[in-house]
C-alpha cells in the first residue's frame, strides 16, 4: 500500500474508534439518561437553569423552540457586534488593537454567530486577546451547541411517536456545551499546547534574529479558541493563515488531532441518530453515503495534489506534488486530507492555502461547500442538512413506485417537502444570485485577485463558504471590502436560518405524526439501494444545480491548464 | 418582555463566564505552569536576548546558513501570509521561474526541489526537505570551510518525520540546523 493510503486508512479508522463511543454517549445525554459525567456537571446544568429560569422538562413545540433559537443567536450577535466595536476600550488588548469598523464587525458577529467563521479580518492585526477570548471563543462554543440542539430536535421530530413537541432548546444547548465540547475541547487544548500552540496573555516578542533582523511574534491565548474551533466545525482561525500557522499547527501530531476533531462530532451525529431513533441500521445507512462522497472527495483531492502543477513542472524540469501555499511539515496528503475535511464538514479552518490549490481540488472543495455541506457538515447542522436531502430522497422514490412516501415509520407529505424545497433554495439563492451580483457590480468584481476561470472561482468559493456555513476562503479574494462584508453577512444568515426554521418546521410536522408499521410494501431506508438513491439524490439536486457554474470555474481552469494557458 | 428574554440573556451571560472567561484563563494557567516553554512560542534565547521561536522561519541570506522556503509576508510573524495565486497565475508562474534560476545559482544545482521556490502557506515555514538541504549542504561547507561530513550530521540532527514512519514528509528545521552550524564552527557566519 502506498503511504497516502496507509495514511488515510489510519486517519479513518481512528476517526469511527472514536465517533461510536461519542455518539454513544451524546445519544443518552439528549435522551436525559446519566453519562459518565453527570456525577461531575449536573450541578452545574442545574445552577444554569436556575439562574436563567429554564424549565428543563418542558418539552417546546416546534415554534417556541425556533423562537428560542433565534432570539438566543440574536443577543449574541448584539453581544459580539458590540465587543468587537469596543475592543479599543476594552482590556486584554497589549498591542493596542483599534475597534473594528461597523461593515466588518456587522460581518465577523453574523459569521461567528452562524457558526461560519468566515475571516474578512486577520486575527493577529484586527482583534484583541478580549475580543478573541470573551467575544469569539464564546461563540465558537454556542454556536455549534446551537446546531447540535437543532440537529437533536430534527431527530426527535423523526423518533417521537405523535406528542408533537420537539425538546427544550435551552436544555440541548446546555447540554451539548457542557457534556460534550466542553470537555473534549479542554483536552484538546491541553494537547496542542503540548506541541508548541501559544496559549498566554503576554504582549507580542520582538526577537532578534541570527542575521540581526527584529522579528515580532504574535502571542495569544490560542490553544483554548483552536479546539474549539475544530471540534465545533467553526474553523475560524486564532491568526489570519489559521491553522497553517506554526503557532496555531506546530507539528504533524497537533495536525492529526486538529484533523480528526473536523471531523469527530459530524461522525458521531450519525451514530447518535441510530440510537434515537432505535433503529442503529439508520445511522449506518447516513454514515455510509457521507462516507463514500467524502472518500470519493478525497480520492480526487490528493490525486491532484499528489500529480502537482504541470507549468511548475516544466519551469523546474521535474515533476512533483503542488506545494505552493503548502507547509513542508505537512506536504501535500495531509493538506488534501485537512482540505476535504474542512469543506465536507462545514469547518473552513485551513493548513494550506485553498486558492493555490490545483483546479480539480478546489472543484471538489466547491462541491462539498455547495450541496450544502452534508457530507458530515457542520456539528448537527450537516445531519439535518442530511435529512434534509432524505425527505427528498423518499419523495423521488415515492414517485417513482407511487406510494405515499414514508421515512421511518412516517408519512413524508406535502407539507414536509414543501419545507424541504424551501430550505434547499437557500443555496442556490445564496451562492448562485449573490455570486452573480458580485460580478456585475464594478466594485465588487475589484475584489477577484486572480484573472481568468481561477477568477470566478474565488467568487464562486466565497459565497459558497458564506452560505454554507463553511467560513474557508480563496483567500486571494478581497473580502474586506464593504460590499461582500456586507453581502457575505447576508448569505451566512440565508444558510443557516432560512435551512434551521424550515427544518425544525419539518420536525415540528413529523412529532404530531404517529409511526406506521412497516409492511411488506414499505421501502426500507437502511440498505445499500438506499444509500445510493440518497447519494443519487444529493449529486443530481446539489451538483445539477451548481454545474454550470462549476463548469466556468474550475473545469475551465483545469483544461485551461492542461492547454498550459497562463492568465 | 424581560421574561421571554431572559433564558436567552441569562445563559449567553453564563456562557460567556464559563466557555469566554473560566475555559480560557484555565487552560492559559494550567499551561503557563506545566508547558511555559511551549505555551510562550518555543522561543531561543541567547545571552538573554530572544533570536526567534524555533517554530517560526526567519529570513536568512547569508551563504553560510540554511535558507528557508521562499515567503509571501517577507518572514513578518506578526503578519503571516500566503501568495494565494491560483495554479495557472502568471504571476505566480514567473515567480517560480525567478527563483528557480536563483536556487539553481546558488546552490549550482540543476534538480530543484519543488518547495524550495514555491511559498508556504503561512509565509514562517520554519522547515525545507531533505534535498533542499543537501543541495544547499555544498555551499554552506564552503563557506564554513568545514567538513562536508559534520554538516550533513548537522542537517540529519535537526531532520524530524516522518511522524511514526507513516504520516508527513521528513523535513529540516533550518533555524535549528543553522545554530547548529554556529556552535559548531564559530565565527563561520559573517
Amino acid at each position: 500500500m502506498t503511504p497516502v493510503l496507509v495514511t488515510v486508512l489510519l486517519y479513518l479508522t481512528a476517526l469511527v474508534a472514536l465517533a461510536v463511543p461519542l455518539g454513544r454517549h451524546m445519544a443518552r445525554l439528549y435522551r436525559g439518561e446519566r453519562t459518565v459525567l453527570t456525577p461531575a456537571l449536573a450541578p452545574v446544568e442545574k445552577a444554569i437553569y436556575r439562574v436563567a429560569s429554564v424549565r428543563a422538562d418542558e418539552s417546546q413545540s416546534w415554534r417556541a423552540y425556533a423562537v428560542a433559537v433565534l432570539a438566543f443567536n440574536a443577543a449574541g450577535f448584539v453581544f459580539l457586534y458590540a465587543v468587537l466595536r469596543l475592543q479599543g476600550l476594552l482590556p486584554w488588548n497589549p498591542a493596542g488593537i483599534a475597534p473594528m469598523a461597523p461593515d466588518l464587525a456587522f460581518n465577523t458577529a453574523v459569521s461567528f454567530v452562524t457558526n461560519t467563521n468566515w475571516q474578512a479580518y486577520s486575527g493577529e492585526v484586527q482583534l484583541s486577546y478580549f475580543s478573541q477570548m470573551v467575544g469569539l471563543t464564546v461563540q465558537n462554543f454556542v454556536s455549534a451547541a446551537t446546531g447540535m440542539a437543532v440537529a437533536i430536535a430534527v431527530i426527535r421530530g423523526f423518533a417521537c411517536r405523535g406528542e408533537g413537541r420537539i425538546g427544550n432548546f435551552w436544555t440541548d444547548l446546555t447540554r451539548s456545551v457542557l457534556y460534550v465540547l466542553l470537555p473534549l475541547a479542554v483536552i484538546g487544548a491541553l494537547l496542542l499546547v503540548s506541541q508548541g500552540v501559544v496559549q498566554n496573555l503576554s504582549s507580542y516578542v520582538t526577537a532578534t534574529t541570527l542575521e540581526g533582523v527584529e522579528q515580532v511574534l504574535a502571542q495569544g491565548p490560542a490553544a483554548s479558541q483552536i479546539a474549539i474551533k475544530q471540534l465545533g466545525t467553526n474553523g475560524g482561525g486564532y491568526f489570519g493563515v489559521n491553522s497553517a500557522h506554526p503557532f496555531e499547527n506546530p507539528t504533524v501530531l497537533s495536525n492529526m488531532l486538529q484533523s480528526l476533531y473536523i471531523l469527530l462530532i459530524p461522525v458521531a451525529f450519525c451514530f447518535t441518530f441510530g440510537r434515537m431513533v432505535g433503529d442503529h441500521r439508520q445511522g449506518i445507512a447516513i454514515f455510509a453515503a457521507m462516507g463514500v462522497m467524502f472518500v470519493a472527495g478525497l480520492a480526487v483531492v490528493a490525486w491532484s495534489e499528489a500529480a502537482g502543477n504541470p507549468l511548475v513542472s516544466q519551469i523546474v524540469g521535474s515533476a512533483g506534488p503542488n506545494l505552493e501555499g503548502k507547509e513542508m511539515r505537512f506536504g501535500a496528503t495531509l493538506s488534501a486530507l485537512w482540505g476535504t475535511a474542512t469543506t465536507a464538514a462545514s469547518n473552513g479552518s485551513v493548513n494550506a492555502m485553498h486558492d493555490s490549490f490545483m483546479p480539480l481540488s478546489g472543484l471538489v472543495f466547491l462541491f462539498n461547500m455547495m450541496i450544502g455541506e452534508v457530507i458530515f457538515g457542520g456539528v448537527g447542522a450537516g445531519l439535518y442538512g442530511m435529512l434534509l436531502y432524505v425527505v427528498l430522497a423518499v419523495f423521488l422514490a415515492g414517485l417513482m413506485v407511487g406510494r405515499t412516501p414514508e421515512y421511518l415509520g412516517k408519512k413524508i407529505e406535502a407539507k414536509e417537502v414543501s419545507l424541504a424545497v424551501l430550505a434547499f433554495l437557500s443555496m442556490p439563492l445564496g451562492i448562485l444570485v449573490f455570486a452573480a451580483l458580485s460580478v456585475v457590480v464594478p466594485q465588487a468584481l475589484a475584489a477577484v485577485q486572480d484573472a481568468g476561470p481561477h477568477g470566478l472561482s474565488e467568487v464562486l468559493y466565497a459565497y459558497g463558504s458564506a452560505t454554507g456555513n463553511n467560513g474557508s476562503a480563496f483567500a486571494g479574494f478581497g473580502a474586506a471590502d464593504p460590499f461582500h462584508t456586507t453581502l457575505q453577512g447576508l448569505a451566512m444568515l440565508l444558510g443557516r436560518y432560512a435551512i434551521i426554521v424550515p427544518m425544525l418546521g419539518i420536525a415540528g410536522a413529523l412529532a404530531a405524526k404517529i409511526p406506521a408499521a412497516p409492511t411488506a410494501g414499505t421501502f426500507p431506508t437502511h440498505g445499500p439501494l438506499f444509500v445510493v438513491l440518497l447519494i443519487v439524490t444529493v449529486l443530481i439536486l446539489g451538483g445539477l444545480t451548481f454545474f454550470p457554474a462549476l463548469a466556468l470555474g474550475p473545469l475551465a481552469e483545469q483544461v485551461s491548464l492542461a492547454a498550459g494557458t497562463r492568465f | 418582555m424581560l421574561a421571554f428574554f431572559r433564558p436567552a440573556l441569562a445563559t449567553l451571560a453564563l456562557m460567556t463566564l464559563l466557555t469566554g472567561v473560566a475555559y480560557p484563563l484555565a487552560i492559559t494557567g494550567v499551561a503557563q505552569v506545566a508547558m511555559p516553554v511551549r505555551a510562550n512560542g518555543s522561543q531561543i534565547e541567547q545571552e538573554g536576548t530572544v533570536i526567534g521561536s524555533e517554530l517560526i522561519a526567519q529570513d536568512f541570506s547569508s551563504p553560510s546558513y540554511f535558507h528557508p522556503r521562499p515567503s509571501a509576508i517577507g518572514f513578518d510573524a506578526a503578519s503571516a501570509g500566503a501568495s494565494n495565486l491560483g495554479p495557472t497565475s502568471a504571476e505566480l508562474l514567473a515567480t517560480v521561474e525567478e527563483r528557480t534560476e536563483a536556487w539553481r545559482r546558488d546552490t549550482g544545482e540543476s534538480d530543484v526541489p519543488l518547495e524550495a521556490v514555491t511559498a508556504s502557506a503561512s509565509g514562517l515555514d520554519p522547515d525545507i526537505s531533505l534535498e533542499n538541504a543537501h543541495a544547499q549542504a555544498a555551499r554552506v561547507t564552503e563557506a564554513r570551510g568545514a567538513p562536508r561530513d559534520e554538516i550533513l550530521r548537522i542537517v540529519h540532527e535537526a531532520t524530524t518525520g516522518p511522524w511514526l514512519g507513516i504520516f508527513g514528509p521528513a523535513h529540516v528545521n533550518v533555524l535549528e540546523a543553522n545554530l547548529a552550524l554556529d556552535a559548531a564552527f564559530p565565527g563561520g557566519a559573517e
